[in-house]
């Protein structure tokens, strides 16, 4: 029997032996935080808190009154030492509230186990999820309350969740599929809930059978999911990028997400795992968003592991508590090595949206040379959503954008696959990421 | 921690361990057993229009990309692979100054001319080749049979028996012959299965894809059956037409070529189809009796319409707005 996949990837290798067997410990409490106003796609919270304040761990710092946004809580206890503009791992700079901490870690509103889950509304549970600040924990960071509520004319019939994890060095979905399944269904069910949604796929890569073992044990033992419900723990090839959503959709239902458009269009929502689990948490127990897993990784950190990271925690301290740096750093990768994004200084805060830090020595940085495209097509076999990477990159070239944009390329979601395997070292992403940029403004 | 060292740049951070040169030079090396076979065949002499060849090709190159005032990338292996592939599309008699000539214009011409390395239009193994037919075509007609054999000069080669005659096409030569090399053609195309070797290994590196040796070949074999027997329609030796000539080398490493051939695998089926139709047309109707390396060429000029008209649809197409 053929298993699951989709058309096009790669298969970079997996680094994931370095962390894949440490339980996820907790980091350090950091002495001070730095937490970005904008955290997740749409529009930026506004500050809450002046300078001076004290604030407790789990308060809401940040929100707006705009429709696709999130709340933001502090994630220690604390003075509020400054708000100003702050490195951002994605933009680069952003307004951030700067917390120095009190070491007390004093919680706004205790963790109460809630008793009346089963009665909630989908509404209710909905706004949980928002007060909540939960966002897609899977790297877009989309506002998940916003996500949950697809336009009225979507019939959405099918869940799935997304464990797939495909970045190399990267385990914290794996090792939290591993240690908390059962929190993990328990998420799942309230997303089915709120969608009125009663057949589910987990999605999880051949690499990473002990997660699904352990999701299917918790399975067996969570009688109303399994009874009135169809949930279905898939294994997929393993792939890069298996984990991107259209890609899980494929693989696991073999439909296309049109061009353009989102997964509702089909009648799906997609969910990572790790989302799964912060809404188990909001729902369950009245906790915020404002701590997460993370994979800390790479050859030049002494101790790789998971961790479960206060967001705003600087990524200089977050090295610190792994042992620190071995030997001589060449990038620091916020996120995994396809798709992530090399930083320009260590004192860079982590964000909802950031699954993995990987550290890479001098000596493994890529410096290949450029050379000519051979038009060896490598780039279309890789591309995942069967783009021509060779003739974009052209076009680009030339500056002939709208033609770009004819040939597909606002399809790109920028997964790195196409320059992953150019022979001739062309930085096709970064043709890409220009073609996007300059084509979506027309 | 000092943020000086910190190297900053787009993803992704790690790359796949091929490159441009790794990949020519391991085409290269896949020729070697036909190369080797076409020496063992006609005589050492073969070698040394190998090596006039792709020595030619290379200080071509270097010479051209010196006064173009490029990197001297010449260790890349794409100009000792024009100066192979053009030396095994010769009479293994030829005099040395023949591929001396005919890989400067392969290169000079054909490659740098338009561009360089990724930017040519036609083969530039098969541009030089054709530049040599139209030149010289007494030398470049003029075979030799395999040593061992009694008349070792001024043979016909088994297509050229077909083009002349139609007379028996096996007179003399069995498929076990064909496959082996045991017969006149150039140094590099008369040993088939030396050729497989070098093919297989290069699908196993996943450098050829089967799109354009099966579309070529099949296409060859089914009109071959169809017009070109004795017996009326569909009475034609399939199997004759695959073996002989230059098809073999053409379809697995002269087709195939990526700067010269279209990106789509639809594009690479059109293609291998075209070739097909004109070596056929060529063998059949046209003076030459060999087509391979003219239908090639044509086919070239007509890549990049085939890829404008092949290009694929991407994911989520059928529901796009």
């Amino acid at each position: 029997m053929l298993i699951k996949t989709f058309p096009g990837g790669v298969h970079p290798p997996e680094f994931k032996e370095l962390t894949a067997d440490k339980p996820i410990k907790k980091a350090p409490l950091p002495k001070r935080v730095a937490i970005p106003l904008i955290q997740h796609t749409g529009a930026p919270a506004g500050p809450k808190v002046k300078i001076g304040d004290y604030v407790k761990t789990g308060e809401p710092i940040a929100e707006t009154k705009a429709l696709i946004t999130s709340t933001i809580h502090a994630s220690i206890s604390g003075t509020v030492k400054a708000i100003a503009m702050f490195p951002h791992p994605v933009i680069g700079e952003c307004e951030a509230i700067l917390i120095e901490g009190d070491d007390r870690d004093i919680a706004y509103a205790e963790p109460r186990p809630r008793s009346n889950v089963s009665s909630l509304s989908p509404d209710e549970m909905r706004e949980i999820i928002r007060q909540a600040g939960i966002v897609g924990l899977g790297g877009a960071a989309f506002p998940t309350h916003v996500k949950l509520s697809p336009p009225k004319d979507k019939i959405i019939d099918t869940v799935l969740l997304n464990g797939a994890e495909c970045e190399p060095y990267l385990n914290c979905d794996y090792r939290l599929m591993i240690e908390k399944p059962a929190e993990i269904l328990k998420g799942l069910k309230v997303i089915m809930d709120i969608l009125n949604v009663k057949k589910a796929y987990i999605a999880v890569e051949d690499n990473k059978k002990r997660a699904a073992d352990s999701l299917k044990a918790a399975l067996a033992n969570y009688e109303t999911l399994r009874s009135a419900y169809e949930v279905r723990i898939t294994i997929l090839k393993t792939k890069y990028p298996q984990g991107s959503e259209k890609q899980v959709i494929k693989g696991i239902l073999k439909k296309e997400v049109p061009s353009l458009k989102l997964p509702f269009e089909i009648g799906c929502v997609v969910s990572n795992v790790g989302t799964a689990y912060a809404i188990y948490e909001a729902v369950y127990f009245n906790k915020p968003l404002y701590e997460r897993v993370i994979t800390v990784s790479g050859a030049g950190v002494a101790e790789p592991q998971n961790l479960l990271v206060r967001i705003g925690t600087l990524i200089s301290d977050l090295i610190d508590s792994c042992g620190s740096l071995a030997g001589d750093v060449g990038k620091v990768i916020v996120g995994g090595p396809m798709m992530g994004i090399a930083q320009y200084t260590f004192d860079v805060p982590v964000i909802k949206g950031t699954g993995g830090v990987v550290v890479l020595p001098r000596r493994e940085i890529d410096e290949s040379e450029e050379s000519v495209c051979i038009r060896c097509g490598k780039c279309i076999e890789a591309c995942p959503m069967g783009l021509v990477p060779t003739t974009l990159m052209y076009r680009v070239k030339k500056e002939r954008f709208y033609e770009a944009k004819e040939l597909g390329i606002m399809d790109c979601f920028e997964c790195g696959a196409c320059a992953y395997v150019c022979p001739a070292k062309i930085p096709l992403l970064d043709y890409m990421k220009l073609g996007k940029a300059k084509a979506g403004r027309r | 921690m000092k943020d000086k060292s910190l190297v900053v740049s787009i993803a992704p951070y790690i790359k796949a361990k091929d490159s441009t040169k790794k990949i020519m030079w391991l085409v290269s090396l896949s020729l070697i057993p036909a190369g080797a076979a076409g020496a063992f065949i006609f005589g050492i002499y073969s070698l040394y229009v190998i090596a006039a060849s792709v020595l030619s090709a290379v200080i071509t190159e270097a010479a051209i990309l010196a006064v173009r005032k490029k990197e001297i990338a010449i260790s890349d292996g794409s100009a000792v692979l024009t100066g192979l592939l053009l030396a095994y599309n010769l009479p293994p008699e030829v005099p040395l100054w023949l591929p001396v000539v005919g890989s400067f214009f392969a290169i000079a011409v054909a490659k740098q001319l338009f561009g360089g390395l990724g930017h040519n239009i036609f083969n530039p193994a098969l541009a030089g080749r054709a530049f040599l037919m139209l030149s010289w075509p007494i030398y470049m007609t003029t075979w030799k049979n395999p040593r061992w054999l009694p008349d070792a000069v001024t043979s016909a080669t088994p297509l050229a028996l077909f083009k002349n005659t139609e007379l028996d096409l096996l007179k003399g030569v069995s498929y076990q012959d064909l496959f082996l090399g045991n017969r006149g053609g150039s140094i590099g195309e008369v040993c088939i299965i030396a050729l497989l070797i070098g093919a297989a290994y290069l699908f196993y590196k996943k450098y050829l894809t089967w799109h354009i040796p099966l579309s070529y070949i099949s296409t060859v074999a089914v009109l071959s059956w169809i017009f070109n027997g004795r017996n009326g329609l569909f009475s034609g030796d399939a199997l004759f037409f695959i073996l002989t000539g230059g098809l073999v080398l053409g379809a697995f490493f002269m087709a195939t070529d990526y700067v010269t051939s279209p990106l789509s695998p639809r594009g690479k089926i059109v293609f291998g189809l075209g070739c097909g139709f004109l070596t056929f047309i060529i063998r059949r109707f046209a003076g030459y009796p060999e087509g391979v390396s003219y239908a090639i060429l044509m086919m070239n000029a007509a890549v990049p319409v085939i890829d404008k008209y092949t290009f694929p649809k991407w994911f989520g197409w059928e529901k796009k707005t």
